[in-house]
């Protein structure tokens, strides 16, 4: 069924679009983007005032699944996507058991191909059970269509290791991607390391246990001449790291998420867990430094770092709560209110950094409105205001930073693969 | 002005004020535990449950010694390791105990923030007896009462505090209450056990015990707690008695009145001699008597906040 988009801002920043135009989507493809498109449709959908642009392509996400289908599933953690504008979920490899191995793959993608309503792809381990010891059959994960690997929630503790790690990567044309965090440094800390964590008695994590990991792990991959993309980065030192990695002609890549250029450490003032996040929750100059580094192009993706948590795991006493805020359905949300309302960005760069970006770090063939590309299409009401509250999400966990936060920007159309898959 | 909270959880969330009034209220209590008969009926037909996560003597028995002063039934619900390790949550204790239809859970927990948690779950009061490293509220009070009745004022007081400023509770709810009635605190340690920032809580720091002891008014000594598992950041017993001890030398350098406190337990010989403990300038005693009218005034504001709320006209 041929779907026709009217009349809607179409910010494509592959094609340098941003602009009024129509879409014609058929078989499951973008088939015309054109002005004034006069076709007989199945659908015609009236965009006129919103934004057209490319599905988004979230590449931190953790969707539990197989192991803690308590906190989300496939079928769940996509469905949020859908809601999110997240056509694309890259799905992190911290599962139970993890995705270390070629058997462990295709388990997930059997669950992926009978549950998923949105496309998912895959992060194997780099080390076995992410234990930091042995590193995983890196080729045979490849060819069984792992797109990075990584060993996220944790950092490799040992240099040799990931140093091989990263040439056995380069060989075999996997991306890395690191989970930059000193353990030694950050020493069971829970929030940021300040007049925060000082008022309320809680011992406080450093920025040098994220920025020196930072440095390192860029400079194992440049040993190794691979490529390595940072996951989510909180303080201005990484952001600073990394521009000068970009400067000397490193391949690196970055990415933070929503919550750090939106959030500060004094969130967790009252011991709000949903505020307990690693990395924590920095203080208001490097929420400044992460936007700075949005805008000047030093950091390429924003990601959520979808972490849901039961409310057991939650709803308990701050030093002992679960890590991590969902963030797969505010996401798009946070970004146009925090970035493109404070003109910070504009929405080409905002788009980019959802869309384009992550398809070029990942080396997917998607994250654009070309002609004969898959039709990973959302329509946006950019400005319209939502409140966040545990009620509306179709996450499974409740787990949310943003809970009560006022946000502009609603999802009204995701269409996935050329269909219709969520509408508000 | 009359006392709203429901809870007591720290000193930071306080106005001068209400401070000014859980004092006023004290001073007023005192005088109960003077009487042949001490006992006043304010909470009569009250439950007050004493819910300890943390091994405590001085702490316990104040409030129940308090709670008893003001006529209310008292329960003891003493458990050494944290809910977390236990089974049941912190928070299906605390509901547990208000379906037995009980009225104040006075609790004290090794985990910063467990008391506010605790009050966020239930309707009826939480008094926080020391949450981690957070706040010890009526600790505080109690210091400020002794205090104030040493020296007539707490307003532009010089205070010292030495010890473990970083993991000590007892220290911050000092900072909150004696900076929010005009003292200025001075916090003493070795480099390693000053919390990061604490400036911005409104304490000088110095890592010179003369030096803060010079123009200080009262010191407050904390006891070190050198069983902590982080040895890494504590220096020997010995080198942190030469360079921090209260001794007898440093006292008779300082002003003549001094006051000198401890929260208890004392360490003898540790972080305070002998004979500054046992001496003139000590109020330590003082401070563990003025605990129960304190925790009297606590005890009778939050159970009138809940009256109010609910009603009740007894």
């Amino acid at each position: 069924m041929a779907i026709l988009i009217k009349n809607g801002r179409v910010v494509d920043p592959a094609n340098k679009i941003d602009d009024i135009q129509d879409i014609l989507i058929e078989q499951s493809k973008i088939s015309r983007v054109a002005q004034g498109i006069k076709v007989k449709a199945g659908e015609i959908i009236d965009a006129t005032d919103k934004v057209v642009m490319p599905g988004i392509i979230d590449m931190h996400v953790h969707l539990r699944e197989p192991g803690r289908e308590d906190k989300e599933t496939i079928l769940t953690g996509t469905s949020a996507a859908l809601k999110g504008g997240i056509t694309s979920c890259l799905a992190m490899p911290n599962t139970q058991p993890a995705i270390d191995c070629a058997e462990n793959v295709r388990l997930l993608r059997d669950i992926i191909k009978k549950t998923a309503k949105a496309n998912v792809f895959i992060a194997g381990a780099i080390t076995k059970a992410r234990q930091g010891q042995e590193i995983t059959d890196i080729n045979s994960l490849k060819n069984e269509g792992v797109l990075a690997i990584t060993d996220d929630g944790s950092s490799i503790d040992c240099d040799e290791l990931l140093l091989e790690a990263f040439k056995i990567a380069k060989a075999n044309k996997v991306l890395v991607i690191c989970h930059s965090e000193d353990k030694l440094l950050t020493r069971g800390g829970v929030v940021n390391l300040g007049i925060v964590s000082t008022c309320m008695g809680l011992r406080g994590i450093t920025k040098e246990s994220e920025y020196k990991r930072v440095q390192r792990d860029i400079q194992l991959a440049k040993r190794a001449s691979a490529s390595v993309h940072i996951a989510h980065i909180s303080c201005g030192e990484s952001v600073d790291i990394i521009a000068k990695a970009k400067q000397q002609g490193l391949e690196v890549t970055a990415e933070t998420a929503p919550h750090y250029f939106s959030l500060t450490e004094e969130q967790a003032l009252g011991y709000d867990t949903n505020m307990k996040i690693n990395p924590p929750l920095r203080s208001k100059d490097d929420v400044a430094a992460i936007r700075q580094g949005l805008k000047d192009g030093i950091i390429d993706v924003i990601a959520s770092d979808h972490a849901p948590h039961t409310e057991n795991e939650k709803d308990i006493e701050f030093e002992h709560a679960a890590f991590g805020t969902i963030g797969l359905e505010t996401e798009l949300a946070v970004a146009i209110t925090e970035l493109v309302q404070t003109e910070t960005l504009g929405w080409l760069d905002l788009v980019s950094k959802l869309t384009t970006n992550p398809a070029r770090i990942l080396g997917l063939d998607k994250g654009d409105l070309s002609i004969g590309k898959d039709a990973d299409i959302i329509i946006v009401d950019p400005y319209q205001e939502w409140v966040v509250s545990k009620d509306t999400f179709l996450s499974k966990s409740r787990n949310c930073a943003f809970l009560g936060s006022k946000l502009n920007g609603v999802v009204e159309y995701t269409i996935c693969n050329g269909k219709i898959a969520y509408k508000k | 002005m009359a006392w709203v909270k429901k809870d007591l959880l720290g000193l930071e969330e306080l106005t001068k004020e209400e401070i000014g009034l859980i004092i006023s209220t004290a001073e007023s209590f005192k005088d109960v535990s003077r009487r042949a008969i001490k006992k006043v009926p304010a909470l009569r037909g009250k439950t007050a449950v004493n819910l300890f996560y943390e091994p405590s003597t001085r702490t316990r028995v104040s409030f129940e010694i308090a709670a008893k002063r003001l006529s209310a039934d008292v329960i003891n619900v003493m458990t050494e390791t944290s809910s977390v390790k236990k089974g049941e949550t912190l928070i299906d204790t605390g509901t547990n105990i208000q379906a037995l239809k009980t009225d104040i859970i006075i609790v004290r927990h090794n985990c910063s923030g467990a008391a506010a948690m605790l009050a966020r779950h239930v309707d009826i009061s939480v008094v926080n007896a020391g949450d981690g490293w957070h706040e010890h509220p009526t600790q505080a009070l109690l210091d400020i009462l002794t205090l104030k009745e040493r020296l007539g004022r707490i307003s532009d007081l010089n205070v010292t505090i030495v010890g473990d400023i970083a993991h000590s509770r007892v220290a911050r709810s000092n900072i909150w209450g004696l900076t929010k009635l005009g003292a200025k605190v001075t916090v003493c340690a070795p480099k390693m056990l000053i919390p990061v920032a604490i400036e911005q809580m409104g304490a000088r720091v110095t890592y010179d015990i003369d030096a803060a002891l010079r123009d200080a008014d009262a010191v407050n000594v904390l006891r070190m707690q050198f069983e902590r598992d982080e040895k890494g950041a504590f220096p020997s017993q010995i080198e942190y008695f030469k360079n921090f001890g209260i001794t007898q030398e440093r006292i008779k350098k300082a002003k003549k009145d001094i006051v000198v406190m401890h929260p208890g337990p004392l360490n003898r010989g540790v972080e305070i001699s002998s004979e500054v403990a046992d001496g003139t300038n000590s109020v330590i005693l003082q401070q563990v008597t003025n605990g129960i009218a304190v925790r009297m005034a606590v005890l009778f504001l939050v159970s009138q906040a809940q009256d109010k709320k609910y009603g009740d006209t007894d």
